[in-house]
């Protein structure tokens, strides 16, 4: 058992009572905000609910409400941060309600969804929010009963006191539970005596997407809501210059265009207010399509934008100028700039015992070069957001994973105060980082308040795709340097890219060589760039765990022999000091994927390749199995193994898991963005080619190590392994190895059908 | 603008919109029917499938004045309660991760199964592949349709 102080996270236990007297100014659906959607759940809607903190609300006749704090964009959280808090608060799952909180930090620590951190750091505060509540409704049956609260057992939502024999369900408690003082400590369970938490639930918004009911922003409609399109320049390093309103004016439903611009010019960007282009042009109309037909017709006139320099908070928050570079950029001009950085000197980021010592005796060098494209995110709900501002208040309704970030970019452009904009939290169609950028949020709150009536903004496809925060393009060059025993000597890895170099210079196999050196390079460009799942490491794991393979070879050695043996040494006589992986957890999923895969046996006509990483605080390796068939490869099953601590909501991890899996094969068969001229040369699904049905796997098994340490993340682990491992099996399957990113390209060249 | 008697999940319904409007926006600005879903606008990822006289089809590209005399089903109108095999079978597997691509995928399953009851695997990606899902939920998506194809 844990005791934990619920001090540590007070804000989160406030009641109603409090809240009364505080001035809120914003109308928050908490007592009212339930929408039964089955006969079932009408039946059994209570008379009257009582809150008993932030999380969680009773009702009479022991229905729980139970609040999601952080944004939903399909990893699930909606239904197993829930889970954590009715574990501890020892409900049956049945009577469950999930609600999706609204954006409103005075009440909610972290309401960000990103870093595959939702379950990680919603651990202790979900469960105490869980357990506080429970301890509460013991208290006022041990008053209404006047028994020691010692003596009562909470369990499944009902009170007992076997000394009395008296008993009652959490309904009949909660309203005197609701009005007593929260108790400064509770108890948290064993995980022994987990009875949810451990045990797949259904997603809790499941019937509601089968059944095609509103749940994202893009769904809502108020009356006298207008629509709005934006245009925004065709190139990075283009700006607006002008434009003609009247050439779209007079097109049927077209009400008004005009320029918005997301920051006013004193205003001091924060790290996550990355946008391509704040100056744009708003048309704004009757309906989408009418909105979407004007976009075609209006002329406007684009100028090459200068060098400009602004002040932005770097990711610890203390700000730096910025400078973006002017010009029209090219993806063939990237290519050669890169190449030439690797054969510069890059910043020194870690140096263990002597490297340029040991290639120079080196009695062998194995040196080899890994790049990767721009990507674009591509959700597949386009971004886009419903606004209302009148007066000095405003109504946000977006699809974001930081609502935290944006809140005061929304302040400064309409010049509202924070507490009177309410941003309520939309389902996504996806995230993957992309909306932790949530400009289009900025930009209908700058429509709404223009045309003083509510609006529903959406982007086309082609503006998403063109909008940038796309993951960087990298370049990587490892060497390793071998005695005449093939006994590997040092490694030395120089990675960079445009705009930020990908290493994480203290990871694996830092750590595990006596000479070791890492060094970074990056360069600048009018190509913004965002978080993509698993940001950097999405990369690199690609690049290091290709090399591994390689190097493996070369020594003659088994390629996940070789990754424990490198481990072992990590383990019992680690090399530096900052190593940030625990080499046994590493060890332990590779050896679980050697396990569940029958590594040394595979089906006959397979080629195998393993990949492993370490990311977002958890372990993961996969075994990737490769099929050629009718001169077409394609991946026919995939083993992964991961470490991630406690599982709170197995089915849905493993479903989470097979989507980065997928994610994996697409983008490293696939995935690619490139530039002519500063324009993007790709802005929908008929050229920006994406996994299909066909090309997923035939089988995906997704392995979970148990354990109880406390969860780590799960969204992002799973994508990095893959591109080595696809990469490794084709090895197999070719005899050739693959270094560019996307393979397809390389595969036609040897005439294979992708 | 003109006046549009459309058939839509067995109602009578009116609209009065340009001849050139995708059945994607009457049904989401015009009808309020919102579960059918834009993605691309060029009849690449099959997020707005519904179906027309039980075939499926790309309602981002399907002006209204080609359907007057047509039945139409969107996703609301696929099963009075919810309960239709395909969206049963995705429940079962909790196939959904963000969900916005379901509705289309689902649509698509059903008018296979309609039209081939017992698909076979090669069948299935075949009919499912102009569907995408970004969040990547594809095996699932395979195995509620086996799933739905053997509850029908």
């Amino acid at each position: 058992m844990t005791t934990v102080n619920t001090k540590l996270n007070r804000r989160s236990f406030l009641k109603v009572s409090a809240l009364a007297g505080g001035g809120m100014v914003l109308s928050f659906s908490w007592l009212a905000g339930c929408k039964p959607s089955s006969e079932e759940e009408l039946l059994a809607m209570p008379k009257e609910w009582f809150e008993l903190n932030s999380y969680i609300k009773i009702g009479d006749n022991g229905r729980i409400t139970i609040f999601s704090p952080n944004p939903e964009f399909g990893s699930n959280i909606k239904t197993s941060m829930p889970m954590m808090v009715a574990e501890e608060l020892d409900v049956d799952w049945k009577n469950v309600i999930v609600e999706q909180a609204d954006f409103y930090p005075e009440r909610f620590d972290r309401q960000f969804t990103g870093g595959s951190q939702g379950i990680r750091q919603g651990w202790k505060p979900l469960r105490t929010a869980g357990a506080t509540a429970k301890a509460m409704l013991v208290a006022a049956s041990a008053q209404t009963w006047n028994v020691p609260a010692s003596e009562i057992t909470a369990s499944n939502g009902q009170l007992s006191h076997a000394g009395s024999g008296k008993k009652a369900g959490y309904g009949e408690m909660a309203s005197l539970a609701a009005t007593l003082e929260v108790p400064e400590e509770v108890t948290l369970k064993e995980i022994k005596d987990f009875k949810i938490i451990g045990n797949s639930k259904k997603n809790v918004d499941g019937q509601k997407i089968v059944t095609g009911q509103p749940m994202y922003a893009l769904d809502k409609k108020v009356e006298g809501m207008k629509y709005a399109a934006i245009v925004q320049p065709p190139a990075f390093g283009m700006r607006l210059k002008s434009f003609d309103k009247s050439s779209i004016s007079g097109m049927p439903g077209i009400l008004d265009a005009f320029e918005i611009n997301v920051f006013k010019e004193d205003y001091a960007r924060n790290f996550f207010d990355t946008t391509t282009f704040p100056d744009k042009i708003a048309i704004v109309g009757n309906s989408t399509w009418e909105v979407m037909q004007a976009k075609k017709s209006l002329k406007a006139e684009w100028e090459k934008a200068p060098d400009t320099t602004f002040p932005m908070a770097g990711r610890g928050g203390q700000a730096n100028n910025v400078t973006i570079p002017g010009g029209l950029e090219n993806t063939s001009s990237h290519k050669t700039k890169m190449a030439e950085y690797i054969q510069k000197p890059g910043n020194v980021l870690r140096k263990d015992g002597d490297p340029e010592g040991a290639f120079k005796k080196a009695h062998k060098v194995l040196e080899r070069t890994y790049t990767a494209p721009f990507l674009a995110h591509n959700t597949m709900e386009p971004m886009n957001c419903f606004a209302d501002v009148k007066g000095d208040k405003a109504e946000i309704y977006g699809p974001t994973q930081a609502p935290d970030f944006i809140s005061g970019t929304i302040s400064q452009a309409i010049g509202i105060p924070k507490e009177n904009i309410q941003i309520n939290l939309a389902r996504m169609g996806g995230g993957f980082g992309r909306r932790a950028y949530s400009h289009h949020l900025v930009e209908a709150a700058i429509i709404s308040q223009k045309i003083q009536a509510p609006v529903s903004l959406v982007y086309t496809r082609e503006d998403d795709m063109a909008a940038g925060v796309y993951r960087p393009t990298y370049s990587a060059t490892y060497r390793a340097a071998l005695d005449e025993n093939n006994n590997l000597l040092a490694l030395h890895v120089k990675a960079g890219g445009i705009p930020e170099s990908p290493i994480h210079a203290n990871r694996f196999p830092a750590g595990a060589i006596d000479n070791y050196l890492a060094e970074g390079w990056d360069l600048p460009s009018n190509i913004t760039i965002g978080a993509f799942r698993a940001p950097r490491s999405n990369f690199i794991a690609g690049a290091e765990q290709s090399f591994l393979d390689e190097l493996a070879e070369e020594i003659g050695k088994d390629p996940i022999e070789f990754r424990l043996e490198l481990l072992k040494r990590a383990e019992t006589n680690p090399v530096g000091e900052n190593n940030d992986y625990v080499p046994s957890r590493y060890a332990g999923v590779l050896e679980l994927v050697r396990e569940k895969s029958n590594w040394n046996t595979p089906k006959a006509n397979v080629s195998r390749g393993v990949s492993a990483y370490f990311c977002h605080n958890s372990y993961v390796a996969e075994v990737v199995d490769t099929v050629i068939k009718d001169n077409q490869p394609y991946v026919e099953s995939v083993y992964a193994a991961v470490d991630c601590g406690v599982v709170v909501n197995p089915d849905a991890a493993a479903n989470m898991g097979e989507g980065a899996i997928v994610d994996g094969i697409g983008n490293a068969f696939f995935g690619e963005m490139a530039f002519e001229n500063g324009a993007p040369t790709k802005t929908n699904f008929d050229k920006y080619r994406m996994i299909r049905h066909k090309e997923a796997p035939k089988k995906i098994e997704v392995h979970f190590v148990e354990n109880n340490e406390d969860p780590t993340g799960l969204g992002e682990p799973l994508f990095p392994p893959v591109f080595a491992a696809v990469a490794n099996s084709l090895y197999k399957a070719t005899g050739k190895r693959y270094y560019e990113q996307p393979f397809a390209p390389q595969l036609e060249m040897q005439n294979l059908r992708m | 603008m003109a006046t549009y008697n459309l058939n839509i999940n067995g109602k009578n319904l009116q609209v009065d919109v340009d001849p050139n409007t995708p059945m994607l926006w009457v049904l989401r600005d015009h009808l309020d029917m919102v579960g059918t879903k834009f993605g691309c606008g060029i009849a690449q990822c099959g997020a707005c499938t519904i179906h027309l006289d039980g075939n499926a089809v790309r309602s981002c590209q399907l002006p209204v004045s080609a359907v007057t005399d047509a039945q139409i089903t969107t996703i609301e109108g696929l099963s009075e309660k919810g309960d239709h095999p395909v969206q049963k079978a995705w429940i079962e597997h909790d196939v959904p991760q963000c969900g916005y691509c379901q509705a289309g995928q689902m649509m698509t399953a059903a008018a296979l199964l309609k039209s081939n009851p017992s698909p076979s695997d090669e069948e299935i990606e075949n009919a499912m592949n102009g569907n995408i899902c970004r969040c990547g939920t594809y095996t699932r998506i395979k195995a509620a349709v086996k799933t739905a194809s053997q509850n029908q």
